[in-house]
């Protein structure tokens, strides 16, 4: 039997419960949005004892399915003011769903200056008192971590800025080897468990009861079928291993898409430099590793360990949503000088991409000047040391635009843009614009069809059609996020139509349930439902639902485009 | 006439076999199409998934004109 371990701060009490009929048969993004528009007070301060930080594996985590390993975490966004989810790799979900822990929900608040470690294991959860930990940077405070718990244990690991409460703090998620390089990044959660007062939570597996399945040969079968796709498919068989996401560079950059300098052009000169194929020159000369799961059971292999030319393994999980971040947006073409940004960012728990869109507008306020590495490293350090320029760059482009008198900010409800200009990706602007959970390209990827033609080729600067292919993969995402499912499995999916009827067959040997690919696509609705109907409680109206009015007018070179997707046309996502 | 041929992640091998750089201006003749381009340079359309010129989606079907941006693909995706 599943269970649901509450823990709270305020009164350090830590519960087991059954699943109540409520949350029973979530999973993922469908419990974690469910649980925060069920109990949190819209209006709460996120950072207030009345939010609450939640995390639930997938409904298929901890299965022999592969790269059914994510975990999601969700709360109202310090960043954003809404709803938030934001699933992670690693080995935290498959731990969690094999001691059968349908979610954590943590509460409360615990009093300024105290920080606990949530132990979890097969006999439950207990606090640990652990002042030693604090303003730890997340590499130095895992490693702590498991030479006292132990080599296996999973952790989930806050750094000084979430601590410090920043608004894009993360939260770091430990890898197959320990190390924290997965972050469940967006909408500032690091600072949601830094005001609980949670540094860490270590999951240790020992003698974990792992998961039931009804029907382990009907669900065998269909893992394979499904695995088999996987690997059949070019995408997600062939070019995330050899390159990793980073392979998006340089495609991105022809298509005329790479925000660059601060959203001003498509293009960068130096995109090559940062690309996926000279990343893994780079990484095979210098004997660290190009192709690497993050996860248990992952067979995509997208991940990677990249060391500098001494030697030293300065990061892995190394993206490219973080490279563009850190490299293209701020004119930065060294991939050394990014590698050592995405570790700082990870060391002290921010966001990259929030960060990346940060410096620059910092770059664009002339606080420092596009392309200075040195100067991206600096700004960064003062987030560590907790500055006041450190507390601006670490709350996200909103806030230091707003304090620096910038009007070319890149966001949506607060949160800054991600890898692929709106204005010339328009599909995946709609995406930015409506969905609940502020500027994420994750929650709608477009991109699939829009750039790398697969499902379909569409035109990426056509604003027609648009809102329908987005709204579509909204749903499609949203039912996705509830399995623990990797979002990289849709390449597959999305071609082989053997791949979504094994998902689908999965469910139902798991479960013993008879459910429909439709009934899949409810639950995205539904997901989608339920957020939505938090944000609106929250304030939320369609005037939010829009791209900053600059992208409607300034044109993105080379292909001097505006965003010009209609009002109506943003509106009718969410319309049924 | 003048073109600007670019080969990314596995079709960077096509441009080591032709002996020219990965970013390479060459000479083709008018009327040239991308199909009739993959030809000269020996490279299996079927290895080409993505062609993109001067920024926009194409089909080897499209002829060619001087000071082109000829970028090549093979299946790509990620996030
Ligand atoms: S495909 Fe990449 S992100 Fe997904 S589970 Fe594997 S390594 Fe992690």
């Amino acid at each position: 039997m599943s269970k649901i371990i509450r823990v709270n701060l305020t009164k350090k009490e830590v519960k087991l419960e059954d699943v109540s009929k409520e949350y029973d048969g979530l999973g993922g993004r469908g419990f974690t949005s469910a649980v925060v528009a069920a109990e949190v007070n819209p209006l709460c301060h996120p950072l207030g004892e009345e939010n609450k930080l939640v995390i639930a594996p997938g409904l298929l985590g901890g299965t022999n399915c592969p790269n059914s390993g994510r975990v999601s975490f969700g709360a109202k966004s310090p960043l954003t003011g809404g709803i938030k989810e934001s699933n992670v790799g690693g080995t935290l979900g498959v731990r969690l769903a094999k001691l059968q822990i349908a979610g954590i929900i943590i509460e409360g608040k615990a009093k300024d200056g105290e920080s606990y470690v949530l132990l979890v294991n097969k006999d439950g959860a207990t606090l640990k008192p652990s002042n030693e930990l604090k303003n730890e940077l997340v590499y130095n405070a895992v490693e702590k971590l498991r030479a006292k718990y132990g080599e296996k244990v999973a952790i989930a690991c806050i750094g000084p800025a979430g601590e410090a409460k920043m608004a894009a703090a993360n939260i770091s998620v430990t890898d197959i080897d320990g190390v924290p390089t997965r972050q469940a990044g967006r909408g500032g959660l690091g600072a949601v468990m830094g005001s609980k007062g949670i540094k860490a939570i270590v999951v240790d597996g020992t003698d974990a009861p792992g998961v039931n399945i009804k029907d382990k040969d009907s669900f065998n079968k269909a893992a394979k079928v499904f695995a088999d796709t996987l690997k059949k498919d070019s995408i997600s068989g062939e070019g995330l291993p050899l390159y990793g996401t980073a392979i998006l560079i340089n495609i991105l950059n022809e298509a005329g898409a790479l925000p660059t300098k601060n959203f001003s052009s498509g293009r960068f000169e130096e995109a090559n430099n940062i690309s996926g194929e000279t990343m893994r020159e780079i990484i095979l000369k210098r004997k660290g590793n190009p192709t690497h799961p993050c996860s248990p059971g992952c067979i995509i292999d997208c991940s990677n360990v990249y060391k500098l030319e001494d030697g030293t393994e300065i990061t892995g999980g190394f993206e490219y949503e973080s490279i563009w971040a850190l490299g293209a947006n701020c004119g930065i073409g060294d991939l050394d000088i990014v590698a050592r940004l995405n570790r700082l960012c990870d060391d002290i728990g921010l966001d990259t991409i929030e960060m990346g869109d940060t410096i620059g507008v910092a770059m664009e306020a002339g606080i420092i000047s596009f392309g200075d590495g040195e100067g991206a490293i600096n700004l960064l350090k003062e987030a560590e040391k907790g500055s006041p320029l450190g507390k601006i760059v670490g709350s996200g482009c909103t806030c230091l635009g707003k304090v620096y008198g910038i009007e070319r900010v890149p966001q949506v409800k607060g949160q800054g843009m991600p890898a692929y200009d709106p204005r010339a990706t328009k599909g995946t602007g709609v995406t930015y614009a409506t969905s609940p959970m502020g500027a994420d390209h994750t929650a709608g990827y477009v991109i699939a069809m829009e750039i790398a033609g697969c499902g379909g080729k569409v035109d990426p600067l056509d604003p027609k059609g648009k809102a329908d292919l987005s709204k579509a993969f909204q749903v499609a995402t949203a039912a996705t996020d509830c399995t623990g499912l990797c979002l990289f499995v849709a390449f597959a999916t999305l071609t082989n139509e053997r791949a979504n009827p094994a998902v689908v067959d999965m469910l139902n040997a798991m479960y013993g349930l008879k459910l429909t690919g439709d009934d899949v696509t409810k639950l995205g609705k539904k997901v989608l439902q339920t957020e939505r109907d938090f944000n609106k409680r929250v304030g939320f109206t369609k005037a939010h639902d829009r791209l900053p009015l600059f992208m409607t007018k300034e044109k993105l070179p080379p292909h001097n485009t505006v965003f010009d997707v209609s009002n109506e046309d943003l509106d009718s996502v969410h319309e049924d | 006439m003048k073109i600007e041929l670019r080969f990314y992640a596995t079709l960077i091998k096509y441009a080591e076999k032709n002996k020219i750089p990965q970013f390479s201006t060459v000479e083709i003749e008018e009327g040239t199409t991308i199909a009739s381009l993959l030809n000269k340079f020996n490279i299996p359309e079927k290895d080409v998934h993505i062609i993109i010129i001067n920024g926009r989606n194409a089909d080897s079907k499209q002829v060619l004109q001087d000071g082109d941006r000829v970028a090549l693909f093979p299946p790509v995706g990620g996030g």
